[in-house]
C-alpha cells in the first residue's frame, strides 16, 4: 500500500511537489522514500534548516534495513541534533543507532561532546571540538547553535554572571567579546556592570527561571480553556 | 496442505485437530449466530466467559479444533473463520509455545483479517475488549517474532530455510503499514477531531456505531494508535510513539479507558515514553493516576483473564515510579495511597538510588531491566555463520543509553541537599563543601540547571526542580519551594462542582 501511494506521488504530474515533511507525515513506513530523506540531511545542513521528524524517520529506515545506512549522514543528523540542544534530540537519535555504529570512532566523539555539554563542561566542550574540526564544520551554524544553547543555561542560571564564566561558555574572548556583548546589550537587554576590581560581570535579563519573582507570576495562571469552562455557569 | 501437516500433528502429539466436543459445536454456532444478528452483549459474553470456560475444560494444554473442523457449523463463513483462528492462534501463544510455521499462518491470517476490515466490506459490531485484543495480541506476536527470530544459534535448517522463504511474514514494514492503514482508512483522527466541536459521535457511544453500520474498522483504527505507540517504543523511537498517541487525549477519559487492558498499555508506555525523554513530570503524573485506578479497581478484575496481566503492569510501573522520583524528586504530585504502596515496595531501593554511589547505579539497572517493555531488533537476521543470538542487543542499548543519563545527574542529588540546608551560600564555601574547586562547582550547578528545565513536546521549557536557585555573581541564592497555593485552579474547580450538586439536587423529585 505505501509502495503504491509513493510512486503515484513521484508521478504527480505539474503540480504539488511532495515535500519530505508530507512523505514523513503521511508515508512514513516507506523504505522507498530513503533517499529523499537521505537528501533532506543534506539539505538542512546547506541551508541551516532542521528536521527532528524527518531524521528520526531516516533513523527508523536504517534499523529497519541496517545495509542501507549511511555513516557520514548519521554523523550529520547527530550533529544537528546536538545544534538542537537543550532539546534531547542527541538521546533521541542515539536510541535508534545500533551500539556496534556508535562505537565508530567519529560517534564516540559526538557522544563525548554531547556529554560535555549536557553537564555543563563548555571549556572541554570548545576543546574537544577544536580538535574535531573536521566533523564539526561540516555542519554551517554549528557553533553559533552552541553558543546558543550555552546562553540559555546561563540565563537559567545566573542574574549576574562574571564575564570570565561567559567567555569560556560561548568561546569568545578580547575584541570579539565586546563586540558580542555590545550586540547583546543593544537586542536583548543585558546590562554591563563595572565590578569593584574583579572585572565586568553581565546582567541577564530575569525570566522565570532565574527569578523567584517572576516564577511566582507564572505559577498561579490558569489556562484559558479552564476558566471558559464555567462560562456556561456564569450566564 | 495444512490438513495433511495437522494430521500428521495429530498423530505426532495425540490429540485430534478434527475433533470438535459438542459445547464447542454449540459455542461456535451460537457466536455465529449473535455476530450475524450483531448481540453485542451476547458477543462479549461468550468472547470473555465462555470461550475461556472452554478453554479450561477441553484444551488446557492442546489447541482447539482447525478451523476447517468448525467451518461446517457456521456456513463456512469467511469472516467468522478469520475471526475463529485470531482466538486459535491467540490460544496458541498463550498456553504453548508456536512453530515457526503456526507464526507464519498466524501472520496470513493477520493480514487476511485486516484486508478484509480495510476493505469496509465487514458488517459486524463486536466487543471493544475482542477488538482491543487483535490489536494486542498483533503487536506481541510481532514483539515474540523479532525474539525469536534473533536467537539464530540453535535454528534447524528447516527453520532457517522457512525464515529465508517467508521473509514477508511479520516483516517491520507490514506491521506498522497495517497498523497505519487501520488508523488513516477508518479516519479515526478526523473522527476525534469533529467530536470536540460536536459533530461526530464516537467517544459518547462507547464506539459503537447506532445507525445500523459496523464499528469494527473505526475501532480498530482507535486502537492502532495505542498499538504504533507500542511497536515504538519497542523500537526505542519515544518521540514518534507518542505523536501517534496525540489524537487521543488521556486527560480525560474516552474508549481507551473502556478496555482496562488498553488503559495500562496506553499510559505504561506513555509513562516510559516521557521517561526516556526525560519529560519525568509528565511520567510521574499518569503514572501516580493509573496506579491509583488500579488500586480502586481491580478487585472488580479478579475473575477476568487479564487480573494477571493487570498485576505484572501495575508492579512494573510502580518501579517506573521509583526511578522518575529518584531522577526527579517531587513533593506534591503522588497521592498518599500511591504513596505508600511505593515507600512499601521501593522505599528502600529509592534511597539507595538517590545516593548515586556504585550500588545506586546497580538499582537503576534492576529496576529498569524488570519494568522496561521487550525491546526488538526490527531487522532481518543475518544468515551467514557464525550464527549468533542478538535479541537481547535492543534491550541492552536502551539501558546503557538511561544508565549513561542517570550518570550524568550523579553529582545533583549532593547538591540537592546542600540546597535545601542554606538560603543563601558564596560559591566559593559551596565548592568547599562539596569537595570540588569552583569551576568544577560551576558546570554542576549549570547541570542542575539544564537537567531540571526540560523541554515540553511544543518546545518550551519547564522546570520540574522542587528546590531551584540562581546566582549573582559568586554567591547563590536558593528559592524557596513553598507550594504556590493556586487560588484561581481552586476556584475554578469549585465552581463546577457546586454548578453539579446544584443540578443533582434539582433534579430529584420529591414525594
Amino acid at each position: 500500500m505505501g509502495r503504491e501511494a509513493a510512486a503515484a506521488a513521484e508521478k504527480g504530474q505539474g503540480g504539488t511537489a511532495y515535500t519530505v515533511e508530507q512523505l514523513v507525515a503521511f508515508n512514513r513506513y516507506n523504505p522507498d522514500i530513503l533517499p529523499d530523506l537521505e537528501n533532506y540531511v543534506s539539505d538542512q545542513v546547506s541551508s541551516q534548516t532542521y528536521s527532528l521528524e524527518s531524521n528520526l524517520c531516516l533513523l527508523r529506515l536504517y534499523q529497519f534495513e541496517s545495509e542501507k545506512m549511511s555513516s557520514q549522514i548519521v554523523a550529520r543528523i547527530l550533529v544537528k541534533a546536538l545544534m538542537a540542544m537543550p532539546a534531547p534530540d542527541f538521546s533521541l537519535c542515539l536510541f535508534l543507532i545500533p551500539e556496534r555504529v556508535q562505537m565508530e570512532e567519529q560517534f564516540k566523539t559526538l557522544i563525548v561532546l554531547s556529554h560535555y555539554l549536557e553537564t555543563g563542561r563548555f571549556r572541554q566542550f570548545w576543546d574537544g571540538a577544536s580538535k574535531s574540526r573536521h566533523i564539526v564544520e561540516a555542519v554551517p551554524g554549528f557553533e553559533q547553535a552552541i553558543q546558543g544553547y550555552a546562553i540559555h543555561v546561563l540565563s537559567l542560571t545566573y542574574q549576574k554572571i562574571p564575564r570570565t564564566v561567559l567567555a569560556e561558555a560561548i568561546n569568545v574572548e578580547g575584541l570579539s567579546l565586546d563586540k558580542f556583548l555590545e550586540h547583546q546589550v543593544e537586542n536583548s537587554g543585558w546590562v554591563i556592570e563595572k565590578s569593584q576590581g574583579k572585572g565586568q560581570l553581565i546582567v541577564l535579563p530575569r525570566n522565570e527561571f532565574n527569578d523567584p519573582i517572576l516564577k511566582k507570576n507564572t505559577a498561579d495562571s490558569a489556562p484559558l480553556e479552564h476558566v471558559t469552562r464555567i462560562f456556561p455557569i456564569l450566564s | 496442505m495444512a490438513n495433511d501437516e495437522e494430521r500428521l500433528q495429530a498423530q505426532d502429539l495425540g490429540y485430534d485437530p478434527n475433533f470438535v466436543p459438542d459445547p464447542v459445536k454449540t459455542f461456535v454456532v451460537h457466536l455465529y449466530r449473535h455476530i450475524r444478528e450483531k448481540n453485542v452483549y451476547e458477543i462479549h459474553q461468550m468472547y470473555e466467559t465462555s470461550f475461556q470456560t472452554l478453554s479450561e475444560r477441553f484444551f488446557k494444554d492442546t489447541p482447539w479444533p482447525s478451523v476447517d473442523a468448525v467451518a461446517q457449523y457456521v456456513d463456512n463463513d469467511h469472516v467468522f473463520c478469520l475471526l475463529y483462528r485470531e482466538m486459535w492462534f491467540r490460544h496458541l501463544y498463550a498456553r504453548l509455545t508456536p512453530t515457526l510455521r503456526q507464526r507464519i499462518d498466524s501472520w496470513d491470517n493477520y493480514c487476511s483479517l485486516f484486508q478484509v476490515v480495510l476493505h469496509g466490506v465487514v458488517n459486524m459490531q463486536l466487543p471493544n475488549q475482542w477488538l482491543w485484543d487483535m490489536v494486542d495480541e498483533f503487536v506481541y506476536q510481532f514483539q515474540s517474532f523479532c525474539q525469536y527470530r534473533a536467537k539464530m544459534k540453535n535454528k534447524t535448517e528447516q527453520e532457517i530455510a522457512l525464515l529465508k522463504q517467508f521473509d514477508q511474514a511479520w516483516n517491520v514494514f507490514g506491521v506498522l503499514n497495517f497498523l497505519q492503514a487501520l488508523v488513516e482508512k477508518s479516519t479515526i483522527i478526523q473522527i476525534l477531531e469533529q467530536e470536540k466541536e460536536g459533530l461526530e459521535q464516537f467517544t459518547s457511544n462507547d464506539g459503537y456505531d447506532y445507525n445500523g453500520g459496523s464499528n469494527v474498522l473505526k475501532v480498530l483504527g482507535y486502537f492502532s494508535m495505542v498499538g504504533l505507540l507500542r511497536v515504538h517504543c519497542l523500537l526505542g523511537d519515544y518521540h514518534t510513539g507518542l505523536k501517534c498517541l496525540e489524537p487521543i487525549d488521556i486527560s480525560q477519559s474516552g474508549v481507551y479507558t473502556i478496555v482496562i487492558g488498553c488503559h495500562i498499555t496506553t499510559i505504561y508506555h506513555y509513562g516510559f515514553a516521557n521517561l526516556m525523554l526525560r519529560r519525568y513530570v509528565d511520567a510521574i503524573r499518569e503514572f501516580n493516576k493509573i496506579l491509583l485506578y488500579i488500586f480502586k479497581y481491580k478487585v472488580y478484575h479478579q475473575k477476568s483473564p487479564q487480573y494477571e496481566q493487570i498485576l505484572k503492569k501495575n508492579e512494573q510501573m510502580y518501579a517506573l515510579l521509583a526511578i522518575s522520583l529518584s531522577l526527579c524528586p517531587q513533593s506534591r504530585l503522588v497521592d498518599e495511597t500511591v504513596n505508600s504502596q511505593l515507600r512499601e515496595k521501593y522505599g528502600e531501593k529509592m534511597s539507595r538510588m538517590q545516593r548515586y554511589d556504585d550500588e545506586a547505579f546497580a538499582m537503576y539497572d534492576e529496576l529498569f531491566s524488570y519494568a522496561c517493555p521487550k525491546f526488538i531488533t526490527p531487522s532481518a537476521p543475518s544468515f551467514e555463520e557464525p550464527l549468533v543470538n542478538y535479541n537481547q542487543d535492543a534491550y541492552r542499548l536502551q539501558l546503557k543509553l538511561f544508565l549513561y543519563e542517570a550518570k550524568q545527574q550523579q553529582l545533583l542529588s549532593g547538591l540537592r541537599t546542600f540546597l535545601k540546608v542554606y538560603s543563601t551560600i558564596s560559591l566559593a564555601k559551596l565548592a568547599s563543601y562539596m569537595e570540588v574547586d569552583e569551576p568544577t562547582l560551576r558546570t554542576i550547578l549549570m547541570t542542575y540547571k539544564h537537567k531540571t528545565h526540560a523541554v515540553d513536546s511544543a518546545g518550551k521549557i519547564i522546570s520540574n526542580a522542587d528546590v531551584d536557585f540562581y546566582i549573582d555573581d559568586d554567591t547563590i541564592h536558593v528559592v524557596e519551594s513553598k507550594p504556590s497555593k493556586r487560588y484561581g485552579d481552586y476556584f475554578l474547580r469549585q465552581v463546577v462542582k457546586l454548578e453539579k450538586v446544584i443540578n443533582e439536587m434539582d433534579s430529584i423529585k420529591l414525594e
